[in-house]
């Protein structure tokens, strides 16, 4: 059963479904959307079923002939590494839904793009093909540009233009370097390709090598985003509507560290090496500075996407310590963000429903009005500073291990991220829910079923994972072991790069791979 | 002198096409009462026609050149054809709309186009310069007397300049001509590359024949630093006329360009390949930097039409098939698109030119949702965003490029895709994101729209399956002489 085909497109059933049924209430196209959301994340349950955890490579990989003359194809295949975006994706959609019940307005298209969001981001987990994957990664934006600038609060045009232009400008240096290997990949194997398994044969120059490094990683961390190219997700984050919200940061954002970890690491390992602690600093730079700005915030939403340019940082600072730990850690750090900031997003957009303010000085004793409300405030604010037990403690515990291994300041550094943490999310806490409160709150509704209903398995999840780690990380690891036994197999300043050695790699050691495979401490 | 044997075969789709312009023009001096229908359908006909004419090409088996080395038979002038035809068709049916709702409905219309239309075709096909020069000047007088076809005052000014500033162009090609001949003895295209090869002509000579002839071609395409006529032109041409010149002039221009530069001129490569770097790179920075400073949705789609001439210049720096398969697969996804495109802003300006400034699309969305979104998927595809066929041609000419060796006029090209994703963007910001301003009512009939889905459903089809055409494109890659 082609079961990663499925689980891209049938989210594309629901637009001919909604731009057709013109008749459709607001309720019915919702309604509509949610049920293909719904049938997706199951698809995806399907695709998890049908993984084998034992296997490093790629699995269930489709192949269809695209363009034969330009060797394109339609090549799709999942591996540790996107198996739990993909299911994240597809449990997040139907969240991300059900938060922008409340939009009233162009109801179809919106639920439209929504799911044309959801395509676009399955597929840019799952394309192994380099001109598919830019494809999908650039198709995004057309609806995530409309959703913030259609729906978002006052400065959305502002935002989503930035949004826009931003992303593009890092794209097309993605682009140019696509192009790039594909002319390579003519010249090198004698048959035009875009297949990363054949892209990673190539033997490239090392100046060649570190310059398409930089061409990908560009573009990358605009999406991640690092530390200084992070300025338009503030604003995307603040202006776009609650679903944009969670969408962006729960997915979205994760296209930039998949990708380096799919394509900067798997193409280029001596660049990888060679670059490694100028990234690693930008990394902590990016935890750091990412909790002193969300400590300065009054705007809750504001804030959370500042904590994001935190956390984010984490997860990049794991890919590149080029350990088991660190970069199991940095999937699953992946995994827990889109939970607990998704969360987050969903409740803050709730709590900006009934007051209409996301001003945290206008708030305050809302604990006693909203109890549910302030109840699940709290359980997304005590995993975001990594509270044991809550599924974010594992994923930074494991990239904070890895980075102790290679580099202590850096680990020692990033330490005080998860203690600034604690700062702006218990004290955002503070301000909102708890003190006196202010009068014009006095009467607001708490938590619909609705809504009750969206957040309860996101928060069983989040304590699923907390609690029983292991069973993300068995899936992730044989893949993790993998691209760090390769990345490690090539030496920084090694001159050119041994074209098909990827293929000879077993994984690293055992010895390393069974410390994570144990799970959390 | 022997008589040239005369087959008329591959030259057809021309016969056919000005017979059909003379039946139609004589038709409007003899009947009195021509319904506008039946001339749209007569019109439709002769380009049907011409285009299955052209399409019994395919499998042509003849010489590769008849009527004594004037005209070429190969698969490349096919293809090209059938781009132009088709635009026509499109632009036949848009221009019929477009003058009877604007009340200056004039039998010549027709026939003009048709004119134009074949001058193009005889263009692309050329393999003699100087019937390059007839058709160039066939296809230029239609259009100059297209473009003032109404009687506004931007129109009449729009075909003055043309005028003026084609016949200054036309004056470079024909020089351009003159120097050819003086350089090698012959104007038949294959001649003068064997001239050139085999050293019997004079190099220098040849140069500035190049030179003069790129500068003719040029004109033609609306490179810059030839484009000072395009904003105007296009802003004054009545929208409908708009449409089919910018995308069909470019189309056979570009043909010529490719036919005359890689046959002729195929020895002396080295020197032309600057020479189209050059214009590349201009046009497209300043293509794209000078349409944010537009606020008319026509002058803006002229600058941007500059900024892809450079892009398919970019496939053409890459010599020989290669090159040509990029650039025609530009040129088809450019064309429906560019169209497409001017097809919508026809309908957004309801009746004549009265809405063609940026701020009558504020709020369309809410007006006139298919308007809207076609146009949005028009200018997604100029912008090269994927799934649309703008963005395949776009990476199809940066990998001529780039197997040509010239990355760094890639690089430009990437960037500014996105300094000019920005002015596209700044129009779908309008349509969805802002309101209304003026009360400003869409043209509301059936027949743009229907027409505008043919386009519509190219720009995405072959952005999703490129594969459909690339392997006839790559086919009809291959100019032979």
């Amino acid at each position: 059963m082609p079961w990663l085909t499925l689980v891209i497109f049938l989210p594309l059933v629901g637009i001919p479904v909604l731009g057709l049924w013109s008749r459709a209430s607001d309720v019915q196209a919702r309604v509509a959307a949610l049920v293909v959301a719904l049938a997706t994340f199951l698809v995806a349950l399907g695709v998890l079923g049908a993984f084998d955890p034992a296997v490093a490579g790629y699995q269930l990989v489709e192949q269809v002939d695209w363009v034969p003359s330009a060797g394109l194809s339609y090549l799709v295949g999942v591996d540790g590494f996107s198996i739990w975006l993909v299911v994240l994706t597809a449990f997040m959609t139907p969240v991300a839904i059900v938060s922008s019940w409340g939009v009233g307005h162009r109801v179809r298209l919106f639920m439209a793009l929504t799911l044309l969001l959801e395509t676009a981001i399955l597929g840019s987990f799952l394309a192994l093909d380099l001109l598919l994957f830019f494809v999908f990664f650039e198709a995004l934006l057309v609806p995530m540009f409309l959703v913030i600038g259609v729906w978002g609060s006052a400065r959305r045009v502002y935002a989503s233009v930035k949004f826009f232009l931003y992303t593009m400008a890092g794209s097309a240096f993605l682009l140019l370097a696509v192009v790039y290997l594909w002319f390579q990949t003519s010249e090198q194997l004698g048959h035009a390709s875009f297949d990363i398994r054949q892209v990673e044969q190539l033997s490239l120059a090392t100046t060649t090598q570190r310059w398409l490094f930089l061409a990908f990683f560009i573009a990358f961390a605009v999406k991640v985003p690092i530390f200084p190219l992070h300025t338009w997700l503030p604003d995307a984050h603040t202006e776009a509507p609650t679903n944009g919200s969670i969408v962006l940061a729960a997915l979205l954002l994760k296209a930039g560290p998949y990708g380096l970890l799919r394509f900067n690491l798997d193409l280029f390992p001596e660049a990888s090496r060679y670059f490694a602690d100028a990234i690693g600093i930008l990394a902590v730079v990016g935890i750091v500075y990412g909790a002193l700005v969300a400590m300065m915030q009054t705007d809750v939403k504001r804030l959370v996407a500042f904590s994001s340019v935190s956390h984010m940082g984490f997860v990049i600072l794991g890919i590149f310590t080029f350990t088991v730990q660190g970069t199991s850690g940095a999937v699953m750090q992946m995994v827990n963000h889109g939970l607990s900031t998704g969360l987050l997003f969903f409740v803050v957009g709730a709590l900006y429903e009934r007051t209409h303010t996301r001003d945290l000085s206008e708030m305050g004793g809302l604990a006693k009005v909203t109890p549910w409300i302030a109840a699940a405030f709290l359980v997304a604010t005590l995993s975001s500073i990594g509270l044991p037990g809550l599924n974010n403690f594992v994923g930074e515990f494991l990239v904070i291990v890895g980075a102790f291994g290679t580099d202590r300041v850096l680990g020692a550094v990033a330490v005080s991220g998860v203690v600034l943490a604690a700062i702006y999310m218990l004290w955002a806490y503070q301000r909102a829910f708890q003190g006196p409160g202010s009068e014009r709150h006095g009467r607001l509704a708490d938590l619909v079923p609705r809504e009750i209903a969206a957040v309860v398995p996101v928060v069983a999840v989040m304590l699923a994972l907390g609690v029983y780690p292991k069973l993300v990380l068995d899936r992730i690891n044989p893949s993790s072991a993998g691209v760090v036994a390769w990345v490690r197999s090539v030496d920084a300043d090694q001159t050119g790069l041994p074209g098909g050695l990827r293929a000879q790699l077993g994984p690293v050691d055992a010895d390393e791979v069974a410390i994570v495979a144990e799970g959390s401490p | 002198m022997p008589t040239p044997s005369v087959e008329l075969g591959p030259i057809l789709p021309e016969v056919l096409l000005v017979g059909f312009a003379i039946v139609l023009l004589l038709g409007g001096v003899m009947v009195r009462r021509l319904s506008p229908v039946a001339l749209v359908l007569v019109s439709l006909a002769g380009i049907a026609a011409a285009a299955a004419a052209s399409l019994w090409l395919w499998d042509w088996d003849g010489g590769t050149t008849v009527l004594a080395g004037a005209v070429a038979t190969d698969r490349f002038g096919v293809v090209v054809r059938a781009i132009v035809l088709s635009v026509a068709a499109i632009g036949v049916v848009l221009g019929h709309h477009y003058f009877e709702r604007s009340g200056e409905s004039r039998v010549e219309f027709y026939p003009l186009m048709l004119l134009a239309t074949a001058g193009m075709t005889l263009f692309a096909v050329s393999a003699d310069l100087i019937t390059a020069f007839l058709a160039l000047e066939i296809l230029s007088l239609s259009l100059y007397v297209l473009t003032g076809f109404s009687s506004r005052l931007g129109s009449v000014e729009g075909a003055m300049k043309y005028f003026l500033l084609g016949a200054f162009s036309s004056a470079f090609f024909l020089f351009g001509i003159a120097m050819a001949y003086g350089a090698t003895g012959s104007t038949r295209l294959p001649a003068i590359a064997d001239a050139l090869a085999g050293r019997t002509g004079s190099v220098a000579l040849a140069v500035t024949a190049m030179g003069l002839l790129a500068v003719g071609f040029a004109f033609k395409v609306s490179a810059v630093p030839f484009h000072m006529w395009t904003p105007d032109v296009y802003q004054g041409a009545p929208t409908a006329v708009t449409g089919f010149m910018s995308a069909g002039t470019k189309v056979a221009a570009f043909a010529a360009f490719m036919r005359v530069f890689n046959v002729s001129f195929q020895p002396i490569t080295w020197d032309w390949q600057p020479v189209v770097w050059v214009l590349a790179a201009v046009s497209i920075v300043a293509g794209s930097v000078l349409a944010i400073a537009q606020t008319d949705i026509k002058r803006m789609l002229a600058y941007s039409s500059i900024s892809h001439a450079g892009f398919v210049l970019l496939g053409l720096t890459a010599a020989g098939e290669d090159g040509i398969g990029a650039a025609l697969f530009y040129l088809v996804a450019y064309s429906a698109t560019v169209i497409g495109a001017f097809g919508v802003v026809m309908v957004v300006s309801a009746r004549g030119e009265r809405h063609t400034s940026l701020s009558a699309y504020a709020g369309l969305a809410r007006r006139s949702p298919v308007a809207a979104g076609l146009l949005s998927l028009f200018l997604l595809s100029l912008a090269g965003i994927p799934p649309t066929a703008g963005f395949v041609a776009k990476v199809a000419v940066f990998r001529a490029a780039t197997e040509a060796g010239y990355w760094p006029l890639v690089l430009i090209g990437v960037l500014a895709s996105v300094v000019a994703a920005y002015f596209y963007l700044r129009v779908i910001v309008l349509m969805f994101m802002r309101e209304p301003e003026e009360d400003t009512r869409p043209d509301e009939s059936w027949l743009p729209r229907v027409t505008l889905a043919v386009p519509a459903t190219l720009v995405v089809v072959f952005g999703v399956f490129p594969g459909l055409i690339v392997g006839f494109l790559d086919q009809a890659a291959v100019l032979r002489w």
